[in-house]
């Protein structure tokens, strides 16, 4: 036990966890749920994090106490999204400081039995069905400490299950969406998609107010049957001033594909801890990671990829500009079972520095029990290079412009594995505003 | 009236080494000029510091075109004012696509007060402008939708180089050593290339080591470049005979420049 623990600062305390238990009305097994989670919470709290995985995220500052569940639910008009307008979407669902709005479902969709919305809602209805799944298999409530404090307290999120065969063609969208200062939300995402069922599914997070601070305390759950296929996307583009954890954890089975991409543009300090689960027979998963750190932002990744069955592939690209003082971590693991055998598996991740004060620290790393696969990982980290920059000035493009294309361009590579065209475009349009490009009309 | 490139007495460092050591040459629209010169002379070095290299630094000397001195401008501006380099080792940008590198370049270069985020030359008259000069040069229009110069071969990589002065249609040309490094059909199609792309409204600076560009595209004037300086300066048939004898006869008859040459070459080791 650490002298220092101060669970205020790091933590709810058991009295913050009974006033948010009676803030929700919820069915008994539910909150029988929630009190094992906490009970579980209170036991991490004493722990030390795993240092491998929280030793480079500085958490010194973070004070939890200046973050609680928002008791009420604020307007969701105007809130500026990127994604939201963008295409047609078969459903859509926003959570606003952690509280759920109505969620809209396209009725040739619906009729199919998809579900989409309201998380709590719909496990309430569908108790059978879901609870099975829900925190019970991608993510489980006790794999540390911010898994835990999610598992208890989470306040709002988005459904969404595919029955088995069922192709869901148009993508689907969930905002999750702070407004109010010192606001916690613990949004939770839960995506099972049955055997030979397909869907894609678009998730952004965003701040209303650029100004107010928040904390965002998430848990992202993927399911892939056999044969199936998800898209998932997730674009955080919180404000500079939020904190952001979050325990992700992707299982595919036989045959299924997972192609699942994380956008890191906002957050004060952001964690991820990212796992992907090929589960069954040939599984494959593609993972996709876009960071783009200015300021002082510090964002974090702690991924892996578990090959447990024969003939799985997995392939994970992540990019990271860096700009000014920020910090980027990412922490990669390949985990090989003994049973998975004729494994393919991928890893890398490139970093562009445009700044002397910024840092970057890439650990990629393998473990492997089994003898006949083939595992390749790499991590590079440089600066932007000055003969290219001279070679486009010679073309009579400007240093900056020369240098904005260049960003674009080291970014272009994970975008061409992303098989959506409005994520293209729309990360496209977003980094090219976070470089400070106005575009203007053409000639 | 034709433009002129001038360029007067110019001293050239490269990391606090005097590479180039009082260089004169005028090169006028519609001039094609060849510089030769053993390893070593400087031939490269005229041509980055000419383009506006960063880390060639003038230290005397200046470079003008149209009495214009842009010897301090930076190789942005310098393009804009219609100079273009096709360089000997092009760079890759992984990422940025060929169309949208030269798109953004013709623009700066037909709309030198452009800044960034400002509009880009028309998308149709572009791509029917690009394709059409691809046409031209033998080449696959598929090339346009590629990373630029990411996993060309030699001779691909030339022929963007010469793609691109197509495009921007410079006033002053330097190619330095297009035709090394390729096989003789790449040679040919450059060489050809070159020859349909320079007349009246383009002076050419061609370094070379070989006769077959110089056999396309015949210099008016030939200047030899040894320890920095350009020590001779004759017809087309100086090249002939450069490539035929090499540069014995030279080096004994400007003794000091070919001593400079020696220690050049021998640092350059």
């Amino acid at each position: 036990m650490s002298a220092t623990l101060d669970i205020d600062r790091i933590g709810y305390s058991s009295e913050v966890f009974e006033d948010f238990l009676k803030s929700r009305s919820e069915p008994d097994w539910i909150m029988d749920a929630r009190r094992t989670a906490y009970a579980k919470y209170e036991e991490l709290l004493g722990e030390e994090l795993d240092p491998e995985e929280f030793k480079r995220v500085d958490l010194r500052i973070f004070n939890a106490a200046k973050f609680r569940p928002s008791e009420a639910a604020s307007n969701a008009d105007s809130i500026q999204t990127l994604l939201a307008n963008e295409t047609e979407y078969g459903g859509q669902i926003a959570h606003v400081d952690g509280h759920s709005g109505t969620a809209t479902l396209a009725d040739s969709i619906a009729e199919q039995g998809v579900l989409f919305g309201d998380l709590q809602t719909l496990l309430t209805e569908n108790r059978e069905t879901l609870e099975p799944y829900f925190l019970q298999q991608a993510v489980r409530p006790d794999a540390d400490r911010f898994a835990a404090w999610h598992a208890a307290f989470w306040t709002s999120g988005t459904l969404l299950y595919v029955p088995k065969g069922v192709t869901v063609d148009l993508p689907l969208h969930s905002l999750i969406a702070h407004t109010n200062d010192g606001v916690a939300d613990f949004g939770h995402t839960l995506i099972i998609v049955e055997d030979e069922a397909r869907a894609t599914l678009l998730e952004e997070t965003t701040s209303a107010d650029s100004d107010a601070s928040g904390l965002h305390v998430g848990c992202v759950e993927l399911i892939v049957g056999k044969h199936a296929n998800l898209r998932y996307v997730q674009l955080q583009n919180w404000n500079q001033k939020t904190w952001h954890f979050a325990h992700q954890g992707g299982n595919v089975d036989s045959e299924g594909s997972l192609q699942w991409t994380v956008v890191g543009l906002g957050s004060k300090l952001s964690h991820i801890h990212q796992d992907v689960n090929l589960n069954g027979r040939a599984a494959t998963a593609e993972v996709n990671g876009v960071t783009f750190a200015s300021n002082r932002q510090k964002i974090s990744y702690y991924t892996q990829q578990h090959h447990r069955q024969q003939g799985t592939h997995s392939d994970l690209l992540y990019k990271e500009v860096l700009r000014d003082d920020s910090r980027v971590i990412w922490r990669g693991m390949i985990k090989v079972d003994p049973a998975a055998q004729q494994t393919d598996g991928y890893q890398r991740s490139d970093a562009l520095m445009l700044s002397r004060d910024a840092r970057c620290d890439s650990i990629p790393g393998l473990e492997i029990e089994a003898d006949d696969v083939r595992c390749t990982h790499g991590a590079t980290t440089g600066r932007v290079d000055e003969e290219q920059i001279f070679y486009a000035q010679s073309r009579g493009i400007s240093e900056k412009e020369a240098m904005h294309m260049i960003v674009e361009g080291f970014f272009q590579q994970v975008y061409d594995r992303i098989p959506i065209e409005v994520v293209r475009e729309t990360l496209s349009r977003t980094v090219q505003g976070k470089l400070g490009i106005e575009a203007t009309a053409s000639v | 009236m034709s433009s002129l490139l001038k360029i007067t007495d110019l001293h050239v460092s490269v990391a606090d080494t005097p590479i180039l050591k009082g260089v004169n040459l005028e090169i006028r629209q519609g001039e094609i000029h060849a510089l030769m010169g053993p390893n070593g002379s400087g031939k490269s070095t005229l041509a980055y510091a000419l383009a506006g290299h960063p880390n060639y630094s003038v230290t005397s000397g200046t470079i003008e075109i149209d009495g214009v001195n842009i010897t301090e401008l930076e190789a942005d501006e310098r393009a804009r004012l219609g100079m273009f380099l096709a360089f000997q080792y092009p760079v890759v940008i992984p990422g940025v696509k060929v169309a949208d590198f030269i798109r953004h370049a013709i623009s700066n270069i037909r709309n030198p007060d452009r800044k960034e985020g400002e509009g880009l030359v028309g998308m149709r008259e572009f791509r029917k402008e690009i394709k059409s000069r691809m046409e031209e040069l033998g080449m696959d229009v598929e090339f346009a939708r590629r990373y630029l110069n990411d996993g060309f071969s030699g001779g691909e990589k030339k022929r963007m180089e010469i793609l691109q002065m197509a495009m921007l249609q410079p006033k002053f040309a330097i190619l330095d050593e297009t035709d090394s490094g390729l096989d003789s059909d790449a040679v040919r199609v450059v060489s050809e290339g070159l020859a349909k792309l320079s007349g009246p409204e383009m002076g050419v600076l061609i370094i070379t080591h070989h006769e077959r560009l110089l056999e396309f595209n015949p210099p008016q004037y030939t200047h030899v470049m040894l320890g920095g300086r350009i020590v001779e300066t004759g017809d087309a048939s100086l090249a002939h005979d450069l490539h035929a004898n090499g540069y014995a006869a030279i080096r004994e008859r400007h003794p000091e420049a070919a001593a400079d040459n020696a220690q050049a070459e021998a640092a350059a080791v």
